[in-house]
Formats: structure tokens, sequence, C-alpha cells
């Protein structure tokens, strides 16, 4: 199961096995989407336990996160396609409501869903509904955002507290009765890319990235793997609800490996940064956004996270679940 | 008849005084011949009347203090005639297995001359010779030659060099040799790294009388040093390092003062005043003249004798020596780095221009039984080799994730590395980095085989993984309990079977789950887990580790305790937490089930160091407390010998009693004498299924004294041989050893496989 989440066992799958078969240039660079003849072309498959969760449910997620994607590339999301895999039995009620949310999504994010298609498996051979969306956008601006664009100096922007998705999602599964003023942070991040975008000269955002599977941390790593570069982020700095902060500290979990569905990461070349927080704050969605560390030179790679009392943590990508460390 | 035979003399034999030794040995004998370095150890030729040749090879057995020799070989050559014996210079040449020696404590001669008004030396902080001094922290590669130590900058003066040159002198081919006229100087620093007017010991013996802090560049990093009676300069100390229970140690400035801090039996006394001179943790004397938060609500007191001719200087009376770092970063090294990391703590810096090359730490040892049980193994003790079975590859283990040391392993020697610490820290996975580069070029070794724990997250193992796929070597995961054991077998030069208790925090699991309270049927090769701990969640994963209450919880102790309405704020989700599984893994650790104890008998909620919960507990039991809880031992149900202990009736009888109103003391008490007799009742059970009759015993939780007297004394008395750790710490600072050793062994029975993906 751990090859599902984000981490180093998926990113050996993908090298291992997608890689290997399917290698060729619009892929080799692993970006959420690939670019085109000015058309960025991303897919995404939704799974999630529970279906319905404060804030959202897989339709909002399904909608969301393609958009997400392609906005990732740049470009402005303009179709979708849908494809349903439903178990025998799903409530069509249950459909409904899954369907109405994708409207609703799909109309913030100015998206026509313009295919789709449906599969029924047998019963107890799927989670009641996974959705697949795949969507397609207009790069109207020539991009050069890249995993590997990162330099030395570049200032690392989030666009809001962290972590809200994922521990909402976990307390949603009711296992804990525990009750947590938190909603899913799912929402169209083309709505900040835009005025990002236009804020920042040409060249100034190196990278974009919604922090999904893995979190802040994992996409980090990513970056200074892929950019041969280090990134230090600063412990205080970095926005995390008090919920949220509550229900990690309660879960010994890291925030910064808790997924997000509707926060980004920007990478920014300093001489902008100013000017990018600006144009995201100026928006709800990134009210709360804050600079959270920095990119440097040394040592190329790792993602440190400097403590409160100066310490300098690794902040590593994890090769499965986290179990504690400590002997 | 006259014969010339050519010596090779392997082990510590460079820097220590062993050349001039040769000459003198041979020119008393009238022997003709020659003695050289090489990158191998020494080689001697002699030559003269057989008897002669024999009483020099006797002669060279008895070799000067520093000295370790492993292996002498001989051979015969023809005569060659003529007279002499001559000291040959080195040759760089050949293979690299010359012994760099470890630092050592200022010898009586120089200390002598250190206090001698008459002497060029009087006074000198450097002064150093053959028999004395820093080598491992100052060697920066091999042969060891002045050039290839941090002394290579200072060019000696015509006075030193006359001694360096003269084989009848102490300190012929001594390279850190030095005088106030060429070698490297003292200074006393502001905060702001200006050089403060004055001779810098007085006034930094004033700084302290007047209850300042000051930084003191030692041999293997920075102290910050403290007066020990002060009670505003100790508190200032914690608070400004930011570190809040951890036990000071203290540097006294000789034995008699020593013995006013605490009592000293004879081994004790025999470690304090040792080449190594580590801290000594020692019972401390009820009114002994310490601030109170040198080692809050601890009974033991870590102790430790003036080192290097600057601590000779300095220490007048009782000092508090901690490491220089704030919280838990590694100690600063750098001269620079130390200024910029110690500026918010000390009040100046005593330092020099000697550069320090290893980050090494104080080692910290206690005595057992008359014996020495380390706890860490670092300054004064590495690089001495310790023995492991001849043959096999060159192995490079990496040890584990805190308190992390590597080995490298190869003919028959195990080079343990000194302390390196916490991995997480960007800084401490850098010295490991580096510390793995430097002792592969000063022993010449090319590991074929990586080993490593089996925790996946390791910073450790992720190293090996990586160097692995880098180099395509073979990789040997160890099991972290089998690893504790195995290290207890190499410390012993045991080979096994045995039955081994490996009881520690938690470690990785073969089945992927967290261990830490394991009974093991082990040789080096491998194991079987044959009985352990019922797993208990460990709700929120590290932050239960933390935050001992939790483990109260886990256990489901009535939510009418004390340490249930002391965290009523998250008891209820704590508990939930660890009925859902969720975030809170399962273990079967010893260490958590004494931070249940702990907090249940509000000895701590909240841990501010590792295994503090445990150590106090420790501490507030009373050792005269005779009786013991009863302990049962489950049939695993696999038709077997396995069983499972139910920890949680050990907590129960700990609640009972508590709400029967026994005082805590006794109950703490009777709680390790249950953990104990819970040692002794498994091994009996196992070797009445196995036959086998002797037991290792390992894991940091046998770092608890009154624990370890209980299983042995039980262990010695139920007709066990007992073996417990001597020469690296049970803890898992001597996790490498044990991988080295298993994969050695592992090696030796079958050939080692492809290298992974
Ligand atoms: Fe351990
Ligand atoms: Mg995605
Ligand atoms: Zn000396
Ligand atoms: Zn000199």
């Amino acid at each position: 199961l751990s090859h599902g989440a984000g981490g180093k066992a998926t990113h050996n799958l993908i090298e291992a096995v997608f890689m290997e078969a399917f290698r060729n240039p619009l892929l080799e660079p692993l970006e959420d989407g690939a670019t085109v003849n000015g058309l960025a072309f991303s897919t995404d498959s939704f799974v999630v336990t529970p279906l319905f969760f404060p804030g959202g449910n897989i339709g909002d997620l399904a909608v969301n996160g393609t958009v997400n994607d392609l906005a990732m590339c740049g470009a402005r999301p303009r179709h979708l396609s849908a494809g349903f895999i439903l178990e025998e039995g799903f409530p069509i009620a249950d459909l409904r409501r899954i369907t109405e949310a994708m409207a609703t999504a799909a109309e913030r994010a100015g998206v026509n869903i313009v295919t789709g298609d449906t599969k029924v498996v047998q019963r107890g051979k799927g989670d009641g509904c996974y959705i697949n969306t795949t969507g397609i956008g207009v790069l109207d601006r020539d991009s050069t955002l890249s995993v590997s664009a990162a330099q030395p100096g570049d200032v690392v922007i989030v666009s809001g507290p962290i972590g809200e998705h994922g521990i909402t999602i976990m307390l949603a599964r009711g296992e804990l009765d525990i009750e947590a003023d938190l909603t899913s942070d799912t929402a169209p991040l083309s709505e900040l890319t835009a005025p990002l975008l236009d804020a920042c000269p040409h060249g100034r955002v190196r990278f974009l990235r919604d922090a999904t599977r893995g979190g802040v941390a994992t996409i980090l790593n990513e970056l200074a793997e892929a950019s041969k570069v280090s990134v230090v982020l600063e412990e205080n700095a970095i926005p995390v609800r008090t919920a949220v902060r509550g229900a990690c500290e309660l879960l010994g979990i890291d925030p910064l490996y808790v997924a997000c569905e509707g926060r980004m990461v920007a990478v920014v070349a300093e001489p902008a940064a100013d000017a990018a927080l600006a144009a995201l704050r100026s928006h709800p969605l990134g009210a709360e956004a804050a600079v959270i560390g920095r990119v440097g030179a040394d040592p190329p790679g790792l993602v440190l996270l400097r403590t409160a009392f100066g310490g300098t943590r690794i902040v590593d990508v994890l090769v499965g679940d986290p179990l504690p460390r400590i002997c | 008849m006259r014969v010339r035979t050519g010596v090779r003399v392997e082990g510590v034999v460079q820097g220590v005084g062993f050349r001039p030794f040769v000459h003198g040995l041979a020119t008393t004998l009238g022997l003709a011949g020659l003695v050289g370095n090489d990158a191998g150890g020494v080689f001697i030729e002699v030559e003269g009347e057989d008897d002669a040749v024999d009483r020099f090879l006797r002669g060279l057995r008895a070799p000067p203090p520093l000295a370790v020799i492993e292996r002498i070989t001989t051979r015969p050559l023809p005569a060659e005639g003529g007279g002499g014996f001559a000291i040959v210079g080195s040759d760089a040449g050949g293979r690299r297995s010359a012994l760099v020696s470890f630092d050592s404590a200022t010898c009586p001669a120089c200390l002598r001359e250190l206090r001698d008004p008459a002497d060029r030396r009087h006074g000198y902080p450097f002064v150093n010779c053959t028999d004395c001094g820093p080598r491992f922290t100052i060697v920066t590669d091999v042969p060891y030659d002045r050039p290839n130590t941090t002394m290579a900058g200072f060019a000696m003066c015509a006075d030193c060099a006359a001694e360096y040159h003269d084989p009848a002198d102490r300190r012929f081919h001594a390279q850190p040799v030095c005088c106030p006229a060429c070698g490297p100087r003292l200074v006393l620093r502001d905060r702001e790294g200006r050089e403060r007017a004055g001779d810098p010991i007085e006034e930094a013996r004033g700084l302290l009388r007047r209850g300042g802090i000051v930084a003191v560049k030692g041999v293997g990093g920075y102290h910050l040093a403290a007066t020990a009676a002060d009670r505003a300069a100790v508190a200032a100390l914690r608070a400004r390092k930011h570190r809040e229970d951890k036990p000071f140690a203290v540097m006294a400035p000789d034995l008699p003062s020593v013995r006013l801090l605490a009592d000293l039996e004879p081994a004790e006394e025999a470690l304090l005043t040792s080449a190594a001179r580590p801290i000594v943790l020692l019972r401390r004397r009820a009114g002994a003249p310490l601030a109170e938060a040198v080692a809050p609500g601890n009974r033991s007191i870590g102790v430790l004798l003036p080192y290097t001719p600057l601590h000779h200087l300095l220490v007048s009376e009782p000092l508090v020596m901690t490491s220089g770092n704030v919280s838990d970063e590694p100690i600063a090294y750098r001269d620079e780095d130390a200024l910029a990391r110690l500026r918010d703590i000390a009040d100046a810096f005593l330092t020099h221009d000697r550069p320090i090359h290893v980050r090494t730490d104080d080692s910290v040892v206690r005595v057992f039984q008359g014996r020495e049980l380390p706890v860490r193994r670092s300054r004064g003790y590495v690089p001495r080799p310790l023995p492991v079975p001849v043959g096999g590859p060159a192995v490079l283990a990496c040890g584990a994730e805190l308190k992390n040391t590597f080995c490298l392993a190869e003919g028959g020697r195990a080079f343990v590395s000194h302390h390196i610490g916490d991995l997480e820290n960007y800084e401490t996975l850098r010295a490991f980095r580096e510390g793995v580069g430097h002792f592969e070029r000063l022993f010449g070794i090319a590991p074929a085989v990586l080993a490593h724990d089996l925790h996946p997250e390791y910073l450790s193992t992720k190293y090996a993984v990586e160097r692995a796929e880098e180099r395509e070597l073979p990789l040997i995961g160890v099991q972290h309990h089998h690893a504790h054991i195995a290290a207890c077998l190499a410390d012993n030069e045991h080979a096994g079977p045995v039955i081994g208790v490996a009881f520690d925090g938690t470690g990785y699991g073969a089945d992927g789950t967290l261990w830490g309270g394991e009974f093991l049927l082990a040789d080096l090769t491998g194991f079987q887990r044959a009985g352990h701990l019922r797993p208990v969640p460990l709700p929120g994963g590290a932050t239960a580790i933390r935050e001992p209450w939790r483990m109260a919880a886990a256990y489901g102790v009535p939510a009418t305790l004390d340490v249930a309405r002391r965290n009523a704020a998250t008891w209820d989700q704590v508990v939930a937490v660890g009925r859902a599984g969720l975030g809170a893994p399962p273990t079967s650790s010893v260490g958590r089930l004494f931070d249940a104890v702990a907090a249940v008998l509000g000895v701590r909620d909240r841990i501010n160091y590792e295994g503090q919960a445990a150590v106090e507990l420790e501490q507030c039991a009373d050792p005269a407390e005779g009786s013991a809880y009863p302990v049962r031992l489950d049939d695993a149900g696999d038709g077997g010998p396995s069983f499972v202990v139910p920890g949680a009736e050990l907590v129960q009888a700990v609640v009972d009693d508590l709400l029967a109103g026994t005082p805590v003391p006794a109950i703490a008490g009777r709680f390790h004498n249950a953990v104990g007799d819970l040692v002794v009742a498994a091994a009996v059970r196992l070797r009445e299924a196995t036959g086998l009759t002797t037991v290792a015993l390992s894991g940091g939780v046998f770092q608890n004294l009154l624990l370890l007297k209980r299983a042995v004394t039980g262990l010695e008395a139920a007709g066990f041989a007992v073996l417990v750790h001597h020469r690296v710490p049970p803890n898992d600072g001597g996790i490498s050893l044990g991988q080295a050793a298993v994969a050695i062994a592992r090696a030796a029975t079958e050939p080692a496989g492809p290298a992974p993906r």
C-alpha cells in the first residue's frame, strides 16, 4: 500500500515500471502534466475513503485535482473528461451528490466536463466509487515552470495553512472520536496561479506544485533533487491551523507530510517574492500565503528544517509508513 | 651464531615512541640494524648473536604506554655484517594498516614540566610527548606524520626540532611536539570574537569565579564551563543552553576533590585516572558541594579529571564541563562555528589555533560489578580496534539513527567510530558521511559489504542503500535487536548461540512492527524470536515517546488515576487513538513499559531528553526493596517454547499498589525487581527448551543498574553465564559493532548475494 503514499516507494514504482515502459521526452520531466503545442494535458484518478467529508466529496476532489495539475503547469484549465468506476449497488443518491459537486466545482474553475465513461464492477471489488479525470488547459503564457528550475536564493511560498485536507479525511473516517473544527481545503488553484503569474515578470516564478500526496515535504524533496539545490525551511514560518496542529500532535504526524487539495508551493526568484506574496494574498484562497523557506546551494538534494532552537533537522522523503526512529 | 631477522610489528605503534624504544632496546643488546615506520606499522631488521636477537624479540613485548601490539611476525634474512642501529625515514607506500592512537591524557612527565617554573614549557597549555597528547582528533591522513595532522601549520623551532629528531628524547617523533616559541597559542575572546587582554587562563578563571560561563576548546570540541557549586551560574547555563534536566558532567581538579563529590571504588578510580579520562558516572555523596541544577533528581553524578594541560591549568575547583552546543545539536568544534553558535551562551571563549579535525565527544562509562560498562564510547577509546573473527569481507556497518556510531571492519579488527549522534540533525549526518570517508582512508579499508538496520527511515539505512546502489555492493540488513545481542557477543568475543535479552526503546522488527522487549535465541548469523512483551499501541508514534503519560493511557490504566487527571485535556483522545490503532503502531518495547510506570507513579509525564522517565524511575526506586510483582510467561500458542509477556499485568500491579497507598519508591523498586525476575524466568524457560546456558543482555534499558543487577544476580544464581557489555555501550552506540559482527559471520557461512535492485 505504501506504493501510493507519495513517498519514495511511489517514486521507485514510477521509475521502475512506468518510465521503463513509456519513456519519452514529454513524460521524462515527471511534472504533474505534459505540455504539447500550447496545451497542457493531465490526468488523475481519485480514490478516497470516506467519499463524503467535511468541506467536500470525491467529486470536488476529482475536478479540483486535475484543474490544479493543469494550473501548476501554468495553464488555464478548459476541458475535463470524467470516468467513473462504480461498485454494483452504489446508491444513486450518493452519485448525484458527487456529480452535483463536480458540476459546481467545474463551474467555479471555468471548465467544462466534455466527455466521460462509466464502468460497474462487482460488489466488493471497489470502494463504492472511483473517478478518473483528464483535463486540457490552454498555455496563455509561454511557461518556464519546472521542478528543476529552482536556484539558490529563491524563496519558497505556500499559498495557505497546510494539512487540512489530509487531517479532515483522517478524522472523517470516524475511527477516532474526535471533533475538530476542520474542513478539507479542496479548491481550484487556477484562481491563484493566474494572478501570481501576472504579478511576476516572466521566468521569475520557477516552479508551482499542488501539495497533494506526501505533502509539502515530498514536493520540496523532489524539487531539491531535480534542481540540485537545498531547501531550508523555517519551522516557525510554516502556517498550520490550530486544529490541524492539535490533531497532528495527537496522532504524531508531521503536518509537512500531510496532503492538501487546495494548497500549492510556489518557488519564486527573490526579487519577485514581495509581488508574488501580495498577489496571492489579494485572493481569499491565498490570504494566509507565507514565505516558509529559501532555496540554497548546499547541501544539494536535501530539505532542512530550522527548528525553533536553531537546530537543523533533515526533512527526508518517507520510504513508507513513518515509524518512530527513536530507540 | 650471528643472525639477521626481519621483524614486523602491527598495532598502535606509530607516534607512541615505538621507534626510539626499539632503538634503545637494540642498542642496549648490542644489535645492529634499522627500524622504520610504514603504512603497515613498524618494520625492524636486527643483526647480532642469536640469543641477543631472542632477547630483543622478548623485549618488544613490553612497549611504551600508548603502544598496543597486535601482532609480531619475523622472517630470517641473510646477515649483512656491519654495526650501528639506524632509525630510517617513513615509507608511505603499501597497504595502510598502521593504527592511529587514541587521544591520551597528559602524562606525568609532561605534567611535571607544566608545573616546573624552570622548564621552557612551564604553564604552556599544549605540552605533550610520545606518551600523551592529541592523536585521533588531529590526524588528517596516514601515515601518522606531522604534515598529516592539524599541527602541519606550526613549524618547529630549533629546540623542538632537536627533541623531535633525537632518538634518546621523550619527544622523538612526537608529531604534536611544540613549545611557547613555535606552537599553538591560547587566547581568550569575548562574544564578538575580540581577543581580551591579560593572561587568558587567569582571566577565564576570574570569569568562572564571578559566575560566568566560558566556552573552552578541548581535544574533540568545545565545552561550556561554569563553577559547579555556583547555583546562579549553573542555572544560567541551563537556561541559555535550552537544556532543562539532562545532567551536566563535572570536571574535578584531582581525586581528593572527586571524593568530596562522590563515593569511589577502586575500579572507578582506575577509570577516572586512565589515559582515556572518560566521564565516570559515580554515586553522588550527600551534601556534595554542587548546585542542585548540575544533575537534578539524580543520585549519580558524571565526573571526569583534567585530560589536557589546558584543563590542568584552568580547573582548580569542580567545574561543570558540558558539551558546547545548544539543546541537542552536535558539539561545536570549528572555531568560527563555535563563536557563532555559542555566543549567546558563553561570556567568553578560551580557545586556540590548533584545529580539531574530528569532532569527538567525551566518553561516558560506569562501573558494574567491578568492570567497565560503557555508556558512550568516544574520546580516549576511538579508534582502538575491537577484535572480531578474522576472515570475511571488509564491512561498513552504518549503525542506528540515534547515538549513531558506524563500524569499519576487516581482517579481525573492528573500528567502531566515535559517537556521531542523532542523524536526523544535518550537522550530524554530515559528520557521519565525512567520518566514514575519514575512517576508510585512515585504516585503508574499502568496504565490500554494507550492513544496516532494517528501519527504512533511518538515515544510516538510506545511506547504506544509496551507497550500495552507487557502488553495486551487497547489503546486509540486520534486525535491530539481533544487532544489540550480536554487539554483546562481539564485545565478549563469544560466538553464541545464546539466549539474548534485548530491552530498549524501540527498534524495527523483522515483522515491520516496533520491537523492544525481545528474547532471542541468537548467534552471530541469525536469531529466532522466542519471546517478547505483548504489544501495546504507541499512541501518536514518536509523540508517545516524548510523552510517557500516553503509555499509561495505552496500557489502559483507570481514568481515575492522577496521571489521567493531569492529562485530562487529551486523555480520552489518546486512549481512542490507541484503541483505533490509527497513528498508534504496536510495540513490544520494555522502555515504553518503564515510561507507563513512571507516568502512573507521577515521576514524569513528558521528557526533555531520551530515556528520562526510565532514568528518573530508577533514581526514585528504593534499592533496598526486596519484593517483586509476580511475572508470567504466556504460551505463544505455537506448540514451542515461545512466549508472550503480559506487561499490562505489571502495570496493573503498580496501579493496585499505588491505590493501596504503598510509597512510590517501594513500588518503583518492586517493578524493577519484577522486570529483573522476568529476565530470569524467561531464560530458565528457554534453557529447558534449548539447553542453552549463556544469556546476553543488551539494549539501552540495561543501562539501568538496578535492573541489571537484579537480572544478573538472578541469572547467576540460576546457574547461567551472563554476558554484559564492557567495550561498547548496550545502547544504540553499540549497534554498528553488532551489525558488523553479523555481516562477517554471515559471509563466513554463505557467499554474499548479488547487489540488490
Ligand atoms: Fe536499540
Ligand atoms: Mg495530482
Ligand atoms: Zn607527555
Ligand atoms: Zn618549539
